[in-house]
């Protein structure tokens, strides 16, 4: 596909080239639509470009990249997951309540619990698609309310409020290093460590491989059990960690916490460009995503809507991004298909 | 003589199996095998609790599930088609909005029903049109709408409830027939599965949906308008989950963004367990309604055991994950023994010959 594309370039007038570009690069048009819908609100309210306020921005979306990445993976196998939010709050709570038990225990190892529990459940929930043969969407649908249901039973309907906390944990996504917080830093490691794993190891490729065509992958010697389960495994590892930080971030664990979730993880996904239909996107798409609905969540208020907007909004951008997704890659197939008839 | 004494006892494993075969054929049957779950249950808990088997609370606990059991209807023939829907719970909640602020206008029942009615199935028809329209994948159309939908009701209702409604307007969720002890909910659920059930399996409609599931294109092929039934699906999901959103305003008689939440995975559990397949062209009506008062009356029974309402949910979802889990295991147990006994027949047939 990118062969072609990029001989398309070759010819026509610079113009035609730059659109050309542009259109063939997810990436490219999410900075432009950036960059077109902080005009306005730039203009309305110059402090939106503060440091403190980017800062603030990217700090809120460096959890969201982590999650959305795991669901990022998901989609790519042509699966879905929807246990996201359900995983976050059990590990979450988990990280909570084990600081508020043993205050003693290094924050590395409250990250390491909820990081392992999280690929647990990522575990159960790929083993039953994958062995179990239940579609991913039955899947996660059930486990999303048994793991929410595990949660309140956990934490036996209590929460883990900030006094109850260590200064150490609640403390740490804000640590400095370098000039930037920890909770970016994590965000970063996890963005070039997937980057590389989906860019350029063997798995990695596979997982492409399994969600464009999953019959021609199988008999070319990819095993598709063992990548429907692996996938499930990376995203809840990274939802879990996710939780661990969620907790320490807004310095408290509650039953309810990160419900509906789902929804912005998928939303920076079909944002990013990843197809539905599996096999298609990458993860700067999907970061980029991330950061256009931090930014547009930041600026509702600016534009005097009330954060009750906020569902009704993202809602109509992942229907918008769907339908341009949809349409692009129709008129590529149409495309292709032509080329191929004239030669 | 050791080949003839060999073939008499292959020729008696035959003739017994025979009407060993016909039973297990039939306690393998999924709506059979849920029947036996219920009955199991009901024992269960009039055992654990006496105030299980009592007719008053056997009436009155349909209330809590009628409005779900409505909406597992459409449901089986969208799952049928191979489709799934999980916008349903924020279609209630946008058609509670559009009531409860009609009503507070000053609507009156029959035209807060009319409006209930319409907004659902026109929030069902976009769905339909989306996902045929531009071919997009029914789940991630569906999710989209789902946050649509709730978000339009928070938006317009904040933290705001509507509470003010005709007298009259009570009565869908809230009465009995007159002089009977039977809810108005119950018996208009079994009237619309009733009509429904005649639909999918007397009527040519109901024979396309089983031909789109087992094959979409085989079935495109053979003229059936997809696109079509599949909008036709959408749009009756969108009326019936309006008139659960009508019954349950008028049981609750309040409107808030956040009501039913959740009941998308209550809804598609009922269709599931009730033996339709996920992977389309498979199921009944009498499995989906056997499920319904089954999930109903175990939730009713887990409340009078002091359950929370944690364990329940828990429970459904186990339930969902099962009742696809188990079918699976089912035909494949039904395959091995077909094909043991062809090996048998096969080696009778040699031998005679």
């Amino acid at each position: 596909m990118g062969e072609i594309q990029l001989k398309n370039t070759r010819d026509g007038n610079i113009l035609q080239r730059v659109s050309k570009v542009l259109l063939a690069r997810r990436e490219a048009s999410l900075v432009i639509l950036l960059a077109v819908i902080l005009v306005p609100i730039v203009f309305r309210s110059p402090q939106f470009l503060s440091f403190t306020n980017i800062d603030r921005i990217i700090n809120d979306i460096s959890i969201l990249s982590i999650v959305a990445i795991g669901e990022f993976f998901v989609i790519l196998s042509n699966g879905i997951d929807l246990s996201v939010g359900s995983i976050i709050a059990f590990s979450g709570m988990a990280s909570g309540m084990l600081n508020e038990a043993y205050p003693q225990v290094p924050v590395f190892f409250l990250l390491l619990l909820g990081t392992g529990l999280g690929a647990v459940m990522g575990a159960v929930n790929g083993a039953l698609v994958a062995y179990g043969k239940i579609p991913p969407i039955i899947t996660t649908l059930g486990t999303m309310s048994i793991y929410r249901g595990l949660t309140f039973v956990l934490s036996k309907g209590t929460w883990v409020t900030a006094h109850e906390m260590t200064p150490n944990f609640i403390g740490f996504p804000r640590q400095s290093f370098l000039g930037i917080s920890a909770l970016i830093w994590m965000a970063l490691i996890v963005i070039v460590v997937t980057y590389y794993f989906s860019r350029f190891t063997r798995s990695g490729r596979e997982i492409y491989a399994i969600g464009g065509n999953a019959t021609a992958a199988k008999f070319v010697g990819v095993n598709e059990k063992r990548i429907r389960f692996m996938v499930f495994v990376i995203s809840g590892t990274l939802f879990g960690f996710a939780g661990s930080l969620w907790t320490a971030r807004y310095a408290s664990a509650v039953n309810e916490m990160a419900t509906g979730f789902e929804m912005q993880a998928v939303a920076a996904c079909v944002l990013g460009g990843v197809n539905f239909a599996g096999g298609a996107g990458a993860i700067p798409g999907v970061v980029l995503g991330a950061l256009f609905l931090g930014v547009l969540n930041n600026a509702l208020p600016v534009v005097y809507l009330s954060s009750f907007y906020q569902t009704l909004v993202q809602g109509m951008i992942v229907l918008l991004a769907l339908v341009i997704n949809t349409v692009v890659d129709q008129r590529k197939t149409r495309k292709l298909l032509e080329q191929r008839r004239a030669r | 003589m050791a080949e003839q004494r060999d073939l008499v006892a292959k020729t008696r494993l035959i003739q017994e199996t025979g009407w060993r075969n016909a039973l297990i054929e039939l306690f393998t049957k999924w709506e059979v095998l849920l029947g036996i779950i219920f009955v199991l249950m009901v024992l269960f808990f009039s055992n654990l609790s006496p105030y299980f088997l009592d007719y008053f609370n056997l009436m009155n606990a349909t209330f809590q599930f009628s409005e779900k059991a409505i909406m597992a209807l459409p449901m089986i023939f969208i799952i049928m088609c191979g489709d799934i829907d999980i916008s349903i719970a924020s279609i209630i909640a946008l058609c509670a909005y559009a009531v409860g602020t009609a009503s507070a206008a000053g609507v009156g029942t029959p035209g807060l029903i009319a409006i209930g009615l319409a907004v659902g199935a026109s929030a069902g028809l976009v769905n339909g049109l989306l996902i045929t329209g531009f071919n997009m994948p029914a789940i991630a159309v569906t999710l989209a709408t789902q946050s649509i939908y709730r978000g339009i009701a928070q938006a317009a209702l904040e933290e705001r409830a509507m509470t003010k409604y005709p007298a009259e307007f009570g009565f869908f969720g809230q009465e009995f027939i007159p002089g009977t002890m039977i809810p108005f909910e119950l018996v208009l659920y079994i009237g619309l599965a009733v009509i429904m059930g005649f639909i999918l399996h007397k009527t040519s409609y109901g024979r396309r949906l089983y031909a789109i599931g087992s094959s979409p294109e085989a079935a495109r092929f053979s003229g059936i308008k997809v696109k079509k039934i599949r909008i036709t699906n959408y749009m009756l999901m969108g009326l019936f989950s309006g008139i659960a959103g009508v019954l349950l305003t008028s049981r609750i008689l309040s409107a808030r963004s956040n009501i039913a939440t959740s009941w998308d995975l209550e809804v598609i559990t009922l269709v599931v367990l009730g033996g339709v397949s996920i992977n389309g062209g498979k199921g009944t009506m009498w499995g989906v309604v056997i499920a319904s008062f089954l999930v109903g009356y175990l939730k009713f029974g887990m409340g009078l055991l002091k359950l929370s309402g944690t364990i329940m949910t828990i429970v459904i979802g186990t339930l969902l994950i099962i009742a696809v889990l188990l079918p699976r295991l089912l035909d494949g147990y039904k395959n091995t023994r077909k094909m043991r006994r062809q090996q048998v027949e096969a080696a009778l047939q040699s031998a005679k010959a």
